[in-house]
């Protein structure tokens, strides 16, 4: 244990993803060390991310505005909306340039474990775009892992009814993976062969 | 296949070893607590990535230090020319284990499973007669993953799934109480799901255990008649599954799978009320029986020694049937036997790829096992002669 602030510091750091308690240390101590000016330019940048950034009101993307650079985009095709579990995940699949559709971010995926049901994701919000008719392909592309797949099946449940094409990405994803964790071409290919998914 | 050179680092009580091993019989010979055992569990560590001892990592990594290595150099006899693998697993407590395989990182320390296989005996084997279920069953799996290791794959998939399982259970049960005394009903639209998952998951587990089963039933009763030397009966395997008497023949998955969502349908009630899963695979016994009796409660000491034995050595026939023989290590196991038992299981075993043996008391270990030998003392392996 360390004088209080510094402690306090640890603590904080500890809390991120990623970040055990000695990694937490050796980056305190970096940043003691620091110049102060490093630091500082950290904080804002911080306190900027925060101020500025936000979720899309439509999809759930991270955004800059009210909507986020997809929902404003009159290009992207809006018959077809793809449901990831992350921001993290739109990059990953806009990364490979085979996507002209439109994003629905759940936030996570089912995991009873952690807490996680379907009114803690962005379930809701997800049922009320599909109401119009608009959309006439959904596609699943939630994460190749367990709470990934039960999600899907999940969501393919709920949706059944509405008449629609219901598709999940192709197998040849790595098994047990995250979606970001797939190179370009995987993933892309993953896409052009996704495939319907019966209930 | 055999092990060509065992390198240990940090493990047990092990600084440093390097030790070279060649295949046949090799004995480690030296007074108790000296680390004889130590070595064994290394070479098994790395075909099932657990400890027949243990169920945590932390006793495995030597006192005080942070992480253990171990590295072993397997040849593969199975084909026309011997090839080299080198496997290397890094055991660091709290975190991810890191396994290599020819110097190659892997994805997952369970993708070098299957490059070596062991079958072993240990003194810790009684309690498949005499223990509860789960030591058969993990029995079982273990077998099925020797023979194909994408089950390791199959059984982590599962468990996973039963932890959500009784995680929403657990929760649901909570809730179920709580709305009789006027609070939110609980949210079960999930659960269908989750039935969907474990279903599908464990029909597989059930479908390759019942097939196991099968192929054991023969070989079992056949070693235990060698083993025993005409004991009282026929040694016996029924396999008593969660979804009743009649499912114990092998099936096709996808019946199991109806089956099993079937059940969990039927016990949702219950399982509510308890908070926890009460059908599938993780609730199955391997039933063994000696003549009309079970073994379990009823056979004697040495009955219950020449069963294990034979379940032992049954797993290693069958495995040696797949193509390449299973590395043998028998722990400490002559000491329990007496001099009958001993000498029909050296026999068993001698012509084995390799056999890695144990003893305090060198005269323990039947002659036809002499080998050769290392000593084992204070920290040092020293082969002799
Ligand atoms: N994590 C560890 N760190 C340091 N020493 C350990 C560790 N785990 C076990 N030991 C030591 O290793 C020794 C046990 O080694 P092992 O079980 O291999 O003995 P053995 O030679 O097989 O004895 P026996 O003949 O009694 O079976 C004990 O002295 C124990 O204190
Ligand atoms: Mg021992
Ligand atoms: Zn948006």
């Amino acid at each position: 244990m360390y004088e209080g602030v510094v402690q306090n510091l640890i603590d904080e750091l500890g809390r991120l993803p990623g970040v055990g308690p000695k990694s937490a240390q050796r980056i305190a101590f970096h940043l003691l060390a620091a110049d102060v000016d490093d630091v500082r330019r950290l904080v804002s940048a911080l306190t900027e991310v925060k101020e500025k950034v936000r979720f899309c009101a439509t999809c759930g993307n991270v955004a800059e505005d009210e909507l986020c650079r997809i929902c404003l985009d009159q290009r992207r095709d809006p018959s077809i909306l793809c449901v990831v579990e992350e921001p993290k995940d739109v990059v990953a699949i806009e990364r490979t340039r085979e996507y002209r559709g439109r994003y629905h971010v759940l936030g996570g995926a089912i995991s009873p474990i952690e807490g996680v049901g379907p009114d803690e994701l962005r379930v809701r919000e997800l049922m009320s775009r599909l109401a119009d008719g608009t959309v006439t392909e959904l596609i699943l592309a939630t994460d190749p892992n367990l709470e990934g797949e039960a999600t899907a099946t999940y969501l393919a449940r709920m949706v059944a009814s509405l008449g629609l094409r219901v598709t999940r990405l192709a197998s040849g994803l790595p098994v047990g993976g995250d979606l970001e964790y797939a190179d370009e071409v995987t993933l892309g290919r993953a896409f052009e062969g996704r495939r319907s998914l019966d209930v | 296949m055999y092990v060509a050179h065992l390198s240990l680092a940090d493990f047990r009580s092990y600084t440093e070893v390097e030790l070279p091993l060649e295949p046949g019989v090799t004995t480690f010979v030296g007074p108790n607590g000296q680390g004889k055992t130590n070595l064994v569990e290394a070479v098994n560590y790395l075909a099932t990535l657990g400890s027949h001892r243990v169920a945590q990592d932390a006793p495995l990594v030597r006192f005080g230090t942070e992480r253990a290595v171990i590295r072993a150099d397997v040849v593969d006899t199975s084909a026309t020319t011997p090839r080299h693998n080198l496997l290397e697993v890094e055991i660091t407590p709290g975190k991810a284990n890191r396994a290599r395989l020819n110097r190659s990182p892997a994805t997952r320390p369970r993708d070098i499973l299957g490059i070596v296989t062991t079958v072993l005996f240990a003194p810790e084997d009684l309690a498949l007669v005499k223990g509860d279920p789960a030591q058969r069953r993990r029995f079982l799996d273990d077998v099925l993953v020797a023979r194909a290791p994408r089950f390791a794959g199959v059984r982590a998939d599962y468990d996973r799934v039963l932890k959500q399982r009784n995680a929403l259970l657990k929760s649901a049960g909570a809730a179920t109480r709580g709305a009789k005394r006027g609070g939110q009903a609980p949210d079960l639209s999930t659960l269908d799901v989750w039935d969907t998952h474990l279903s599908t998951a464990g029909a597989e587990l059930l479908a390759a255990r019942l097939e196991l089963v099968d192929a054991l039933r023969p070989l079992v009763a056949k070693a235990y008649d060698a083993v025993a030397a005409g004991g009282a009966g026929d040694a016996q395997l029924t396999y008593r599954s969660s979804l009743g008497p009649e499912m114990d023949q092998a099936a096709d998955r996808d019946t199991l799978a109806r089956e099993l969502l079937a059940a969990a349908g039927r016990a949702r009630q219950d399982e509510i009320e308890r908070g926890v899963s009460l059908v599938g695979p993780h609730r199955d016994d391997l039933v063994l029986g000696l003549g009309p009796m079970p073994a379990k409660g009823y056979a004697s000491h040495g009955e219950s020694w020449s069963f294990a034995l034979a379940l032992r050595l049954a797993s290693y026939e069958l495995l040696r049937a797949g193509g390449s023989d299973p590395v043998l290590v028998l722990d400490d196991v002559f000491a329990e036997l007496d001099t009958g038992r001993r000498d029909r299981l050296a026999r068993l075993v001698a012509d084995a790829e390799q056999v890695l043996v144990t003893a305090a008391v060198p005269d323990d270990v039947p002659d036809r096992l002499e080998g050769s030998r290392v000593d084992v003392g204070s920290g040092s392996v020293r082969p002799v002669g």
